[in-house]
């Protein structure tokens, strides 16, 4: 009883501080000094031609200038064909991708699926999602030839890295108790994930499926760069004949679209909670 | 009915949850289990219908050995022992009817159930039973729009929709009111007896259990330490379960209350 009479008397009237994230202080200071010596040693290396940017200014003021002059008409039906190959190859792709990585998910989950079935999906995920989408579509451009195909492709291919890792992570946050009460009802496998894990992460999976369709579109812009098809294609063409008008144009557009994306899923997101 | 034989749980962190319990239930019979936290409750039943796998020990419901099932013979038996959450364990997202409906699935198919198709007999039977517990009209709501009393009792009509010969109840009134704790126990003895069901309940609240129950069993650190009427239960037995603690006011408080319910 003295003890702690004591203890408390030493406490009163003292300061209170919240203990340090890192106790020794010796690693905190020394970590904090790094950084900035490290920030300061980044910023020296960088190199800027000052002359060549001055150059380049001019070319910028023009691409910009573009914006609030652009041109729909000139190239009107190169931009509309663009713009429907690569409306198809996102919807195609968002489909396929969508299907195939919720099984995926289902085997990356680890309160779900066994340890083997859990590292072949994992597997699966991380090389989709190392292979950055230029460099797969580079390959499959090899080897399907120039066009949607190879977009296609390649944007399925990415969108099951994306989609199955994060929907892997919402069914591993999953309230367990839920689905082990539909599983004591005597629940055979697929009935278990139907009823069970299914309604607990839809709204995680209606959100990613339709934010996976925005980035779908935007990647199918860059796509055309290496010759994928879609509006990409056709944007890289403007640029190259330093058709700035029409590159602004189709610019527009995919903003205009990107946004209008952004509005669904943001109304649709709100509906499924 | 159903018998446990030195039943055991050693998790893998090395803590002993059950130390050979031995158990024996009788037909219709509903018994309360009670413990302080961490005394195995939970645990017990749940390796009854193996959502934990016992260590050692066999379970024995009728004549069919529960631990050495096959997944598809446990699934079958698992029809038959209806069980009720603390928290009451609903699938949120889902509405009352599915949920009720979702004690069926070890009955229909998967395309059935997928397509919520059951059968128009499953159907009248959860209507049935949600208009026992006066849900009837909230059928076709979301679960997470129901108050804790509602949803405890759409968990009741899971569990029966089961027709289970017996009911595995894991503190039923945790996180209920007061009042309705006891329309909920109330309630589950009623249709144990109606249905002519043996039940395990485990219980935080002594007095509630004596209110209900035929027999009591006392765990402590996994072992049985008294098994026998409500009435047996003094404060020395009370001390042996839960450690010491002056028990006088909550067995006084259990006459009172019950008085308290014949007033009613």
């Amino acid at each position: 009883m003295s003890a702690a009479d004591t203890e408390i008397t030493m406490l009163i009237g003292k300061r209170w501080k919240k203990p340090p994230f890192i106790q020794r202080a010796w690693l905190r200071y020394g970590l904090l000094a790094g950084f900035v010596i490290y920030l300061i040693a980044a910023f020296l290396t960088i190199d800027v031609n000052w002359s060549r940017v001055y150059e380049g200014l001019e070319r910028g003021k023009q691409f910009v200038l573009a914006f609030t002059n652009p041109d729909f008409t000139s190239r009107s039906s190169d931009i509309w064909s663009g713009m429907i190959e690569s409306i198809v190859m996102t919807v195609a792709s968002s489909v396929v991708g969508i299907a195939i990585s919720i099984p995926i998910a289902l085997g990356a989950a680890r309160n779900i699926a066994p340890l083997p079935v859990y590292l072949i999906c994992r597997s699966i995920i991380a090389i989709s999602r190392a292979l950055q989408e230029i460099i797969v579509a580079i390959l499959l451009v090899a080897i399907f030839g120039f066009g949607p195909l190879a977009g296609f492709l390649t944007l399925s291919f990415a969108s099951i890295g994306f989609l199955s890792k994060l929907l892997a992570e919402d069914i591993e946050s999953m309230d367990r108790v839920q689905a082990e009460a539909i599983k004591a009802s005597g629940a055979r496998w697929t009935q278990w994930v139907n009823y069970g894990v299914q309604p607990q992460v839809m709204p995680r999976l209606i959100g990613l499926s339709i934010y996976r369709v925005d980035i779908n579109f935007r990647e199918s812009a860059i796509l055309g760069l290496v010759g994928a098809g879609g509006i990409g294609a056709t944007l890289n063409t403007s640029f190259d004949r330093y058709e700035y008008d029409t590159a602004a144009a189709i610019l527009l557009i995919i903003i205009g679209i990107v946004m209008a994306l952004e509005y669904i899923s943001g109304v649709v997101r709100a509906r499924v909670q | 009915m159903l018998r446990l034989n030195k039943l055991t749980k050693t998790y893998k962190t090395g803590d002993q949850a059950l130390k050979a319990v031995t158990l024996d239930i009788p037909e219709g019979q509903v018994l309360a289990l009670i413990g302080p936290s961490g005394a195995g409750k939970s645990t017990l039943i749940r390796c009854i219908n193996r959502l934990v796998d016992p260590t050692s020990g066999t379970v024995h419901l009728g004549d069919v050995e529960l631990t050495g099932l096959s997944s598809s013979g446990l699934r079958r038996e698992r029809r038959r022992m209806g069980m009720i959450f603390q928290e009451y364990a609903l699938v949120e997202r889902l509405t009352v009817m599915e949920n009720v409906l979702s004690g069926r699935l070890g009955y229909v198919g998967f395309w059935r159930s997928f397509l919520r198709r059951f059968p128009q007999s499953d159907v009248d039977e959860a209507f049935r039973l949600l208009d026992r517990v006066g849900l009837a009209h909230m059928a076709d709501k979301r679960a997470d729009e129901l108050s804790g009393g509602q949803r405890q009792r759409v968990g009741i009509c899971r569990a029966l929709i089961q027709n289970p010969a017996l009911l595995l109840v894991d503190e039923p009134t945790a996180s209920l009111d007061p009042k309705t704790s006891r329309q909920i126990m109330r309630l589950i003895c009623e249709l144990c007896r109606e249905r002519g069901l043996a039940a395990i309940i485990n219980i935080h609240d002594v007095a509630l259990a004596q209110m209900f129950v035929q027999r009591v069993i006392g765990l402590r650190f996994g072992a049985v330490e008294f098994d026998g009427p409500p009435e047996g239960l003094t404060p020395d037995v009370l001390t042996t379960i839960y450690g010491e603690e002056d028990w006088e006011a909550t067995i006084e408080k259990v006459e009172d209350d019950e008085d308290e319910v014949e007033a009613q």
